[in-house]
This record gives structure tokens, sequence and C-alpha cells, in this order.
């Protein structure tokens, strides 16, 4: 039954369908709803053939009812089914927040430990081709704000495949976040039954002089704007999150232990975020090695535009990465200039987007 | 029709309900019970019937007002005490309350504390049990109250959708905390007949009178045992003290001494009792005995509770995740 795809390069979509193939196959429990899940194109493409391999009653489309289709998945979860439920823009959800905090949360706290909730929940953010202030939120830090949920962030196809099997068989509710601008990345994926632990960061990339920590789309980002420090002489650690709750802190600190120096990168607007925490925890912890004051690259605390003109200078890109890291480092680009030119049009993640969303 | 038995035990199930939620309330000026309490007094007709009606692998999911509805499904009711006293003998041992009530042994999911919150969660539980495939059905209880909710509106819509085995069982006792359904709901409005033209076929019927309440349920969960989808049932009745505690809040003035007094003339426990009297006077040396035995029960309950130990402050940091 396993192993659908070899290991081969394959997008960060045909690893979300491979884990979804694979969760259902291994366990009748697995049931996966959304609306258009089912629809002629299958959210992305991430739930494409599910439906004809196992059959109605455990893949179907849905009502445009987010909250009370939050509830049933609680419940559902409750009478013994693993629920896998997706939206296309994260935004959506918003709707369910009363069944995600009061009850996926709290459940298995507040009854004393007696049953659990098993449901994971995922979430699309949008971003780009006017995306604008409702269809590109990164609420990664509010989710991870709530005793009781974990929050996961793949970057890499590998990662979303892992992630997403370990996400369906925890116990506990998940918020899986893929970026939109990430769907179409490109990599190697094992086959069969491949998990990767919730909780355990990866070290994308090892160096010496300065931690990046990252998560899901600023991970390529950062990998771009660290090829262009190390023609510097500055060596750049990058740390792919992969999981924002919980955070793997021991990985960040024995990283900043090395480098002794840290810049957080955030999809988020920057008060609250959880970039401010990590960096909480490492004035809080390492301050005296500490070379350079902390550094983050946030959002700005400002709704995102829709316009194509408003947007341009608007996301952290490679260039202001290595911007901000050479400023820190008191450096001036041997060519007297940001060698970085960051892809254009810079509303779209390549050539394969062709909007609308 | 009922027997003289069923009545009986109808009439003991509606005694067995108001002495337990009077004896919180006669306990709770000790400051002992340190958690908000929504008592079900005046509103037993309901439940009782519903006790009779349901079968123990059926699901029940409920509101604040929970207690009736947990001691109903069967629950055990040393558990519940402990739990409003905050005891780690309690059934959520000390962490949700009054409020957060459960006892899976016998299928009562949960109780939750914000209007409209379990709705969802009881019609999910009817999803696992339409594919996990079994007759057993899945009992929602909410107020007028929650009929307001958006997620009251989603999650009917669903169970007619998908014919879920769920029967949504609508207490209407006029009131969310004080505000009157006149300034709620538009005049005129049967919330039974708005839920019928849902897609759900919806009765409303007198929840003071537990033997109707019985034979309806009854009705019910054979219709939907049969696969024939989600049924609505909407009862009337009436919340004899204050929203939340132990007293009354008449002097407050948000309903009339006329109300409470007509509802009062309603009580489904006199109306049962009356009803015994007349049909099978005998009966009664029987429903003296059960009530005797259930002041002991429920005196075994407080003192379990009251000598059982708090959970430790370490306690507070534990549970927040599930492990594999």
């Amino acid at each position: 039954m396993l192993g659908y795809l070899p290991v081969s390069e394959t997008t960060f979509v045909s690893a979300i369908n491979d884990a979804l193939g694979i969760a259902m196959a291994i366990d009748k429990s697995v049931i996966c709803y959304g609306l258009g899940a089912t629809d002629p194109k299958t959210i992305f493409g991430t739930m494409h053939g599910l439906e004809e391999k196992f059959g109605r009653s455990r893949i179907f489309d849905m009502p445009t009812s987010e909250n009370a289709m939050t509830g049933i998945g609680v419940g559902a979860a409750l009478g013994g089914l693993r629920p896998v439920m997706t939206h296309q823009r994260l935004d959506f959800f918003l709707l369910a927040m009363d069944q995600l905090v009061n009850s996926a949360a709290k459940w298995h706290y507040m009854f004393g430990g007696q049953a659990s909730i098993p449901i994971t929940i995922r979430l699309i953010i949008g971003r780009g081709w006017g995306q604008g202030p409702t269809h590109s939120q990164n609420l990664h830090a509010w989710f991870a704000h709530i005793p009781g949920l974990k929050v996961v962030m793949p970057t890499t196809p590998a990662d979303a495949k892992g992630l997403l099997l370990t996400s369906i068989f925890d116990p506990n509710p998940v918020v899986f976040l893929e970026h939109r601008w990430l769907h179409q990345a490109v990599g190697k994926v094992e086959p069969g039954d491949f998990r990767v632990p919730i909780g355990v960061a990866n070290i994308i990339r090892p160096g010496k002089d300065i931690t990046i920590v990252s998560s899901s789309y600023l991970t390529v980002e950062a990998i771009r704007a660290a090829q262009f420090l190390d023609a510097e002489g500055i060596d750049c650690e990058i740390i792919d999150l992969r999981s924002i709750s919980p955070i793997d802190w021991t990985t960040i600190h024995n990283s900043v232990s090395k480098t002794k120096n840290v810049l957080v990168l955030d999809s988020g607007a920057q008060t609250g975020s959880v970039a401010g925490e990590i960096i909480a925890q490492v004035a809080m912890k390492q301050h005296q090695i500490l070379q350079r004051a902390p550094m983050r690259l946030a959002m700005p605390d400002v709704p995102e535009p829709t316009s194509f003109g408003l947007t341009r200078e608007f996301y952290v890109r490679a260039s202001n990465i290595y911007a901000e890291v050479m400023r820190s480092f008191e450096k001036i680009p041997s060519s007297g200039l940001n060698p970085i030119k960051d892809p254009v049009p810079h509303d779209v993640p390549g050539d394969w987007f062709k909007g609308p969303f | 029709m009922p027997t003289d038995d069923l009545r009986v035990k109808l009439l003991t199930q509606m005694h067995f309900i108001r002495m337990v939620e009077e004896e919180i309330a006669s306990r709770y000026p000790n400051e002992q019970m340190r958690c908000p309490v929504h008592l079900s007094i005046g509103q037993e007709g309901v439940p009782a019937g519903f006790a009779l009606a349901v079968r123990k692998s059926d699901y029940a999911v409920s509101t604040h007002r929970g207690h009736a509805h947990y001691l109903a499904k069967g629950g055990d009711p040393k558990a519940m005490i402990a739990e409003i006293y905050g005891k780690a003998t309690g059934c959520s041992k000390g962490k949700g309350g009054s409020m957060h009530l459960i006892d899976q042994s016998v299928r009562f999911m949960g109780s939750t504390a914000i209007v409209g919150n379990s709705i969802p969660i009881g019609v999910g539980l009817g999803l696992a049990t339409q594919i996990n495939g079994n007759d057993d059905v899945s009992c929602i209880f909410l107020g007028d109250g929650a009929v307001e909710e958006g997620v009251f509106f989603e999650s009917v819509n669903f169970a007619a959708v998908k014919k879920l085995p769920v029967l949504f069982i609508c207490e209407n006792n006029l009131y969310s905390v004080y505000s009157p359904l006149s300034v709620r709901q538009p005049e005129g409005r049967s919330i039974s007949r708005m839920v019928q033209t849902l897609g759900v076929d919806s009765v409303q019927a007198d929840g003071n009178d537990v033997e109707l309440v019985f034979s309806i349920l009854s009705q019910l969960f054979e219709e939907i045992r049969a696969g024939d989808g989600p049924r609505f049932v909407e009862f009337s009745t009436y919340r004899w003290r204050e929203h939340c505690g132990p007293s009354y809040d008449d002097q407050l003035g948000y309903r009339t001494d006329e109300e409470v007094a007509f509802w009062k003339s309603k009580d489904p426990i006199d109306l049962m009792t009356r009803r015994i009297k007349d049909l099978a006077p005998d009966s009664m040396a029987r429903v003296k005995d059960e009530i005797a035995k259930i002041r002991i029960e429920i005196d075994d309950a407080f003192r379990f509770a009251e000598s059982s130990p708090f959970p430790s402050p370490e306690d507070a940091h534990v549970g927040v995740f599930a492990s594999e």
C-alpha cells in the first residue's frame, strides 16, 4: 500500500497529497474535509485522487461553515476519528476561533486529561498578487499563544510530508501552516510512511558567524541571502524552525552559543511576534555571549495592502536580510552596493504562479 | 403508554435532579464550591424524560447549565459534586468545575461554558457514529439563546446535509441570562418551525410534562436509529432560581412575579406526583422509598466531595497535551 512515490524530486503539493494518501491508507480513522476538497481543483491539487481511492464518507467537501466544521472535527475526534480539515486561506479560519481555542485546545486539559483531540487543521497562507489585508495573514504567533495547540510551518517538501504525517497521528490538535509560495517548491522526499517529529528544528545551512532563525517561505529568502553574505566572509547558520509550538529552544541556544549573533525572521507582524519571543529568550539566557544586539526582521504592524504599487517594498526579502546582517557587522558590500537583485515581479513566487490565488 | 413503573422512575429521576441541585444551593453559601453554578431547578422534566428514553451507548453533550443532563445520562454524582468542589476526585480532576462535566463511561462526552459551543461537537460525534456504522444517537442539549448563534445554524445545516444521527434538544426557558426572548428573537417566531425550514424535522412540546417528554424523545430516537437523519425538539421550560448561583434573582425585575408564579404552578414534579396519585396511588410508597435512597446517595456524594483532597498546585501545569 505504501510508497506511492519513489525517492525523487517532488513538489510540496505532491508531498502533502502523498502524506494524506498514506495516512488514509494506514489508518481508517483518518478523514479529510475542506471547502473544495473534492472539487475539480482539489485545494491546489493537494487532495487530488483521494476521493476515488478512499470514498466519499472519508473525504468530502463541506458547507462554508468554518466554526461548526471545526467543532464537528472536535466531536468526530472524540468519536474516534482523526480529522484533517483544510482551508484555502488561513484568514477564513478566523471564523472558527471559538472551536479552536475554547474546544480543541482546551479539551484535554479541562476534562482532566480524559479525552484528546487528534485533529489536524491545514491552513494556507497567501501572499502577493493582491491577496491583500484578509487573504495573506501570518498568524502563527496567535496560534502559538494558545496553550494546547501545536503549530507547524514546514518549508521543504520533505518536511511538509513528514510533519503532516506526524501531525495527523499526534493525539493533539495541530495547526499545519502551508505557505502558498512554497506549494511548487521542489525537493527530495522519502517514500512511504516518513515522519518528521514536531518540536525539532532543522539546521538547513550550518555556519559559524551568525544564527538566522527562520520559518516557512522566509527560509527560502534566508538561504539566498546567506549565499551573498558568504561572499563577504559572513558564514550564516540558518535554523528552519519547522515547529512554531513547541519551539526547539535547544537547537536555537546551541547555535547562538556557537555563532554569538542572532537574527530572527518572521512573516507575521512584528509586535507580539514569535521572533520577539525568540529574541527575548536568547537575550535572557545568552546576553553575556552575544557580540551584537539581536536583530529581527518581521512584517510591519500594518495590514498587507493589495496594490502592486503598495507591496513593492512591503515584504522581507533576501536583499533586506543581507543589508541587516551587513549593517550589524559594520560591513560595506565589496561592490559598494547591495548585490542581491530580488526576483521581479515582487508579487509572485515564480513563473509558475499566474494568479488569481 | 407509560406504565406505573415508568411513571415512578420518571418522577424519581426528577426528584434526584432537584435534590442534587437543592443540596448544591443550600451548601453553596459555605463557600466551598468556588465556581459558578447554573442550576436546573424547575427544568427537571426534560432531563428526566431523556434519562429514561436514552440508551447508555448514545452520546450526549451539554452546556453551562449541565448538571441535570450529566446526571440524566447516568454520570457519577460523586465525581460531579467533587468537581464542583474543585477536588482531585472530580470528574475533570478540578480542571473544569461545574461547567465542564464529563463521564465518558456513560458517554456523557462533555459540557462546555460558551453558548453554542458544544453543538457542533455533538454533530461531530454523530458524524463519527455514521462513519463507524452503528445506530447510536448523538444528543445535544442547548438553550433558546444558542439558537441565536451562527454555529447553531451551521451545525443544523451540516447534520441535515449528511443526515446524521443527531438529536437536538432545545430547552427554551425564555431567557438568556436576564434578556428575554422579546429582545433576542422576532415576535411570533417558533424555534421549532424555524428549524423545520432548515431541513430537520422538528417538534415543540411542554417540557413540564415528563411523560410527554419521554414519549416524544422515545419516538425521535426510534426515527433517528432507523437512519432517518437528525431531529430537533423544543421543550418549553422555566428556570426558577437565578441565572447563575444558588439564590433567586427576581428582585432584579427582569421578569414579573406573575410569570414566575405561573411557571411554578406548572412544576413538573407536582404534575407527575398528582398524576401518579390519581392513577396509581399505591406507587407513592415506592416513590417515597426511592427518595430516601436518593437522600443517602446525595449525602454520600457531598461527603465524598468534601473529604476529598484538592489537587496539588503542581497539577495545574500538567495535562496541557496528550502524550502518544
